[in-house]
């Protein structure tokens, strides 16, 4: 008897589970973007666009939601960027007909490289996730929009971002799309094929791939989490679907100790009514 | 008998009350001019679902010296239409309810204060309102009806009691927010009400008239689907998911007659073995 042969059916009936309906996801996203930039009193957004497969989801549900002219797609390369990057996003941009910008970050993230020469290839990252955010958010002011988050459900529940980078943003359209529905997503959209097979990427460091950085495939993990996070299975559960049972504890574990990224900062309490602890209106109060 | 239904499954502004009188306004001019009887609004039509800490400043009494509330009494009087609608009420001794007021002819006929309140998952509304008490049917010119709100027809025993107090027409409403999408061509949370509502219907051998909102709050979709399923439960009217609109349609009130020939649920249902077998287990289980 072979190591996985006994799983394939729940296997198969788990990926049928994380099978969505386009058509609907597309309805109430582009819905949502459309209400949530209206609700600020604004009709366009700023999107970063990376060349990868979420960037580019989220451009369209935006082109659709508010029309390709109100939306800004800001291409933000370093030096060592692909040039499969580069060119994935412009075919976005020609495909939907968006505005767009090409802002370089090597001038400003070079300096502070510069005064740290042992910093991490993680270090890096994350100052440059920095970076593109302040961009983003200075095209916000220039263009007059909301910057889109472009972060799907295994990311963000992996944690698998820089807090103040990536994250942050004014809406997450797509947030709760697991990698796997997002790729299903992509397709009926119409994304172009080129961006559709590439294996994801941060692009922070030539070769880096998401799956070779994280030591699992995304089919993996979005099962694990669809079972723990949307089924409520315990860890042992889903280890008896054939996962194996270390895999399962340290997706958990990542789980856990990223969950400070998907919350705002603690305030401490010391008055009758306190933001965060009992002054509670939506968002969307304002 | 025939009834002119209107559906306003409509997208109340969070917490701006004034903003959703003016539009409660508009769709009651719109139904009038379409010779609508009733009109239907969805659960907190006035102020958006999740109020939070705005409870005390969106709330209303159910009297004529409320202006909002006055408006809705002048609105029924005015264009002759039965309407029911959802509000915060406050009452005299400063409890805040989710309630549904069904108006005629320029009078309160009833209000139902929903007794299930939701308080799990994404829900939190015990944490701001009281929960109501009492499952009341009542008359109307187009017969007996009951109202419940949301999570009280996820509970069989509401329906069921307002069936047993007379009901023949039920009035849901609701803030049902869409979840649980999967490949099929509907959210499962909506799938869910459907099943439910036609379920009712069937069992209850009666019209099941249901309201739901559409819009976002915070990330959160309404799903709209709003419906009506006749006496044998069939889907007379369904199917329009996410946006705001006016259904309107007209039902025939005779089907009770000839369904309940047919089908003598309601003759043979026997509440009085339902309340000696709950009274005892209710005995045994010291509750």
């Amino acid at each position: 008897m072979s190591a996985h042969t006994p799983f394939e059916a729940e296997r198969a009936r788990i990926a049928h589970k994380l099978t969505i309906n386009p058509d609907i996801a597309t309805k109430v996203l582009t819905g949502f973007i459309k209400d949530e930039i209206h609700k600020a009193g604004m009709k366009r957004a700023v999107l970063g666009l990376s060349g990868g497969i979420d960037s580019a989801v989220s451009a369209y549900l935006s082109a659709l939601a508010l029309g390709p002219e109100n939306v800004l797609a800001v291409r933000m390369p370093y030096k060592s960027s692909s040039a499969d990057s580069l060119s994935d996003a412009d075919a976005v941009i020609q495909a939907l007909g968006l505005q767009h910008l090409t802002v370089e970050i090597t001038g400003m993230a070079d300096p502070l490289f510069a005064q740290f020469p042992e910093m991490s290839n993680g270090r890096k990252g994350n100052i440059m996730a920095r970076l593109r955010m302040t961009v983003l958010y200075d095209q916000s002011v220039a263009f007059g929009g909301l910057v889109m988050g472009t972060s799907n459900k295994t990311e963000l529940l992996l944690g698998y971002s820089t807090v103040y980078g990536d994250s942050g943003v004014a809406l997450q359209p797509i947030g709760d799309l697991y990698k796997t529905q997002l790729r299903q997503l992509a397709a009926a959209l119409g994304v172009p094929q080129s961006l559709q097979v590439k294996p994801p990427s941060a692009d922070l460091w030539e070769g880096q791939t998401d799956e070779g950085e994280l030591g699992f495939t995304y089919a993996d993990v979005d099962q694990v989490l669809y079972l723990l996070v949307d089924e409520r299975y315990t860890l042992d559960e889903v280890a008896e679907e054939g996962f194996d049972a270390k895999f399962v504890r340290d997706v958990w574990r990542r789980v856990k100790a990223n969950h400070y990224k998907r919350t705002m900062p603690n305030i401490a309490k010391l008055s009758q009514r306190t933001i965060g602890h009992d002054f509670l209106f939506l968002r969307d109060w304002a | 008998m025939r009834l002119h239904l209107g559906l306003a499954q409509m997208d109340p502004k969070l917490g701006d009350v004034q903003r959703n009188l003016e539009k409660h306004l508009a769709y009651i001019e719109q139904a009038a001019a379409q010779g609508v009887e009733l009109l239907i609004f969805p659960e907190l039509s006035m102020t958006g679902y999740q109020v939070n800490d705005l409870v005390p400043e969106v709330s209303i009494r159910a009297s004529a010296d409320d202006p909002v509330y006055a408006a809705m009494l002048d609105a029924s009087r005015r264009t002759g239409m039965d309407i029911m609608f959802g509000f915060v009420h406050q009452d005299q001794r400063q409890r805040f309810y989710i309630a549904d007021a069904y108006l005629s002819g320029g009078e309160t006929l009833h209000i139902h204060h929903k007794v299930y309140l939701c308080t799990y998952g994404m829900f939190d509304e015990a944490r701001y309102f009281d929960a109501g008490d009492q499952v009341r049917a009542f008359d109307t010119r187009f017969g007996r009806v009951g109202m419940a709100i949301c999570e009280d027809f996820w509970h069989i025993s509401t329906p069921y009691l307002l069936w047993m107090d007379g009901a023949d027409i039920l009035l849901l409403n609701s803030a049902s927010p869409s979840r649980g999408l999967d490949a099929s061509d509907k959210f499962s949370g909506s799938r869910w009400v459907e099943l439910v509502n036609m379920a009712y219907a069937s069992f209850f051998t009666g019209f099941v008239v249901h309201c739901n909102r559409v819009g976002y709050e915070d990330g959160k979709n309404f799903w709209g689907g709003s419906s009506v399923v006749d006496p044998n439960g069939e889907m007379l009217l369904g199917g329009d998911y996410f946006d705001e609109s006016l259904h309107t349609i007209t039902i025939d009130l005779n089907e009770l007659h000839r369904t309940r020939s047919r089908l003598p649920l309601l003759r043979d249902e026997r509440p009085e073995l339902v309340q000696r077998e709950l009274e005892r287990i209710l005995a045994r289980n010291n509750r």
